[in-house]
């Protein structure tokens, strides 16, 4: 519990940052469950590169939470192995682009191991991704690598957007029978809630209307929700209100939230920090226009990464979608 | 100025080398070796070894007829063992029932030989799913065809029993090929850090498909990589199953008794092509192949038995007796139809499928349903 407990026993609120939330939610999946391990690379003792795991080690014991050789794929294939055992492993990937070693190991085994053997192998396991940019890291650390897995079946993907969600989020992958790839968005990692934990929030396929309107639906996921929710209340003050829709988990993913909401709005822009050819923000275009055609007065359109590399740290702001670059897109809308 | 490492410990480089050359119990014309080429090893007992001929004559058996269900169009494709019998039944029979076996999508045979149903064991090859037998009864993982990435679950695995208190150990195949990849070094080096009871067998066969071994390796030979990663290395003629029993046993135990990992390189040969779809003769001569027909496995140790009057005419026949039954049984059941349901596709997806997969399986049950 990051809340305070007064002396009257009346619990009270903090300000939490989403690395304390998911660090909590570690902690508390590691009490409630002894065959819950977490192991990466810098996860021990220095509680790894962004201090999720802090103090893991020292509170449950080098069995629960350790570091392991640098070596992604064999961290993956080290959890999947121990998955058959019974283990819920719980690794750390330390940078979006530096778990590609282990692609082969997610999309050929832990994707697939379920299916393969009818049921009768699973693998409960999480991979955590710091993912995104923002955060002016040198190339390689600011990747948005979450179309590549929800690409794949058999996997499911969560990025939080909000402290509680990245508590409850965590705790729910940690808790799922199934693979769950779970993308933190570096960008947010310190931003901070007055928040109780543990907090609960809706489950996995469930989105979230995060601000209520009636003109356009902007749906976004992790970093990106930050970004839609500043464009809604600039677009507010020129008169135009926004439904900021979270996805919270990509796959599963609530076709039904956003199509109802598209269909009361009639327009709809999907933000997404991950180039846009090919990649998820497409995906949900697609889904938008097929189940809301009638209701729509505008294309669905993309605010996205650029199709190019990643940038350097000094290039970023102009890739990143940006509140002028939302507000410029909703004003293409058709509002004529 | 002296540098903060530790010093060198010559018994501890020594005691992780193989010996020098691959341990050889019995030779190809069915002697007894001397000492020297025994490498300190003690030959299986004598029912041991009839166990072992006996399993060998029928993994041969087996190995040919699912080759002929290739033909028939029974199988989508069948990548043979033949040659490498000794590895096969003398990996499995180095296990006990606790441990897990980790196959590749050439080890077929030692799936049977483990007990396996011969039907089920071929589910992946005849493609009615992709892992026909149930892994958790088994005690054996999917027979893995991307190259050494089963090796890194292995270890895990081993890792896992371990710290909940078995004494599983596991055991690994791996082919010369395998042996280039990254997974393969990932989970030795994991193995090694983490003390996990697993044997990493390669089976040097030669060939990756078509790419000998001197392309994939400079080294003295494939048992020389386990010296990097702390892990002690034995190799063994892979054709000697009296010396793959002994060496396999000692390795199992070594892991078993908390050593951890080992890594065994058995020096073997395909015989046949990679698969039925594949053409030896455009990357390989058949003289080299026939300077390994009298190596054989199986004629070697039937040598040895009978000389050494363990093993006769009627014992001989009789093993192939059953090899015979045992494959008419499988070629009569081989020859039904396997039933596949399409909507099976969408449900062993997720625990729980989404709405989406929901509709897409209603679809195809649609389209199934209309003769589509």
């Amino acid at each position: 519990m990051l809340a305070a407990i007064s002396q009257n026993g009346a619990v009270m609120t903090l300000a939490v940052s989403m690395v304390q939330a998911l660090n909590a939610a570690l902690r508390d999946a590691l009490r409630a469950d002894d065959s819950v391990v977490v192991f990466g690379e810098d996860v021990g003792a220095l509680g790894g590169v962004f201090r999720v795991t802090d103090g893991l080690t020292d509170e449950f014991g080098e069995d629960r939470c350790f570091d392991t050789p640098l070596a992604e794929s064999g961290i993956v294939g080290f959890a999947a192995g121990m998955a058959m055992q019974g283990f819920r492993p719980v690794v750390e990937m330390q940078f979006d682009a530096f778990a590609y070693p282990a692609f082969e190991q997610i999309a050929s085994h832990v994707a697939k191991m379920r299916n393969r053997t009818r049921g009768t192998v699973t693998m409960p396991m999480v991979i955590r991704i710091p993912y995104g940019g923002g955060i002016g890291g040198v190339e390689h650390h600011s990747d948005s690598s979450e179309s590549h897995y929800a690409h794949i079946p058999g996997l499911k993907v969560a990025t939080p957007a909000t402290v509680d969600d990245a508590y409850s989020l965590l705790r729910e992958a940690i808790d799922d029978p199934d693979p769950v790839v779970f993308m933190e968005p570096k960008g947010l990692y310190w931003a901070k809630a007055e928040t109780e934990l543990p907090a609960r929030t809706a489950p996995f396929g469930h989105a979230a209307t995060r601000r209520a309107g009636d003109d356009v639906t902007l749906v976004a996921y992790g970093p990106a929700v930050k970004v839609a929710l500043e464009a809604a209340e600039a677009a507010s003050e020129e008169g135009v209100e926004a439904e900021v829709i979270d996805l919270r988990t990509l796959a599963p993913y609530d076709d039904v939230t956003v199509a109802k909401s598209v269909s009361n709005t009639g327009r709809c822009v999907v933000i997404s920090e991950a180039t846009g050819f090919a990649g998820i923000a497409g995906e949900l275009a697609a889904r938008v226009q097929q189940e809301c055609f009638y209701s729509l007065a505008a294309p669905v359109l993309r605010v996205t990464g650029f199709d190019i590399p990643y940038p350097p740290p000094m290039h970023e702001h102009h890739y990143l979608p940006s509140v002028d670059r939302v507000l410029d897109t909703i004003n293409q809308l058709e509002w004529d | 100025m002296e540098l903060p490492v530790e010093h060198l410990d010559e018994n501890r480089v020594t005691g992780l080398l193989p010996s020098r050359d691959p341990v050889r119990l019995i030779d190809e014309n069915g002697t007894l070796t001397d000492d020297d080429a025994r490498g300190g090893y003690q030959l299986p007992p004598a029912e041991m070894l009839g166990d072992a001929y006996r399993r060998m004559v029928m993994g041969r058996r087996f190995d040919t007829e699912a080759t002929a269900l290739t033909r028939q169009g029974r199988l989508a494709v069948y990548p043979s063992s033949r040659g490498q019998e000794a590895c096969q039944v003398g990996g499995v029979l180095a296990l006990q029932q606790q441990d897990w076996l980790f196959p590749t999508y050439r080890d077929t045979m030692s799936l049977v030989t483990r007990g396996v149903d011969a039907v089920e064991a071929l589910g992946l090859l005849r493609g009615d799913w992709h892992c026909g037998y149930d892994p958790m009864r088994e005690r054996i993982a999917p027979q893995c065809t991307p190259l050494a990435t089963h090796a890194p679950h292995a270890a895990g695995l081993a890792y896992a029993a371990r710290r909940r208190g078995d004494d599983t150990v596991a055991l690994a195949f791996i082919g010369d090929g395998g042996t280039s990849e990254g997974d393969f070094h990932e989970a030795l080096n994991f193995a090694a850090v983490f003390g996990a009871p697993v044997v990493f067998v390669i089976q040097n066969n030669r060939y990756a498909i078509s790419v000998p071994l001197s392309r994939q390796t400079a080294a003295p030979s494939l048992a020389y990589k386990g010296i990097g990663y702390g892990i002690r290395s034995e190799q063994v003629d892979g054709n000697d199953v009296a010396a793959v029993l002994a060496v396999l046993t000692d390795a199992i135990d070594h892991a078993r008794s908390g050593h951890g990992p080992m890594l065994v390189e058995a020096h073997t040969y395909r015989i046949e092509a990679h698969t039925n779809a594949d053409d030896a003769g455009r990357y390989r001569d058949a003289s080299e192949t026939a300077v390994w027909i009298p190596r054989d496995p199986i004629s070697r140790l039937e040598r040895y038995l009978s000389g050494a009057g363990a093993l006769s005419e009627e014992d001989i026949r009789r093993v192939q007796e059953s090899a015979e039954a045992y494959a008419e049984d499988l070629r009569a059941r081989m020859n039904v139809d396997p039933v596949v349901r399409p909507e099976e596709m969408f449900e062993h997806v997720l625990t729980e499928p989404t709405p989406q997969l929901r509709r897409q399986r209603e679809t195809v049950s649609g389209l199934s349903a209309d003769g589509g």
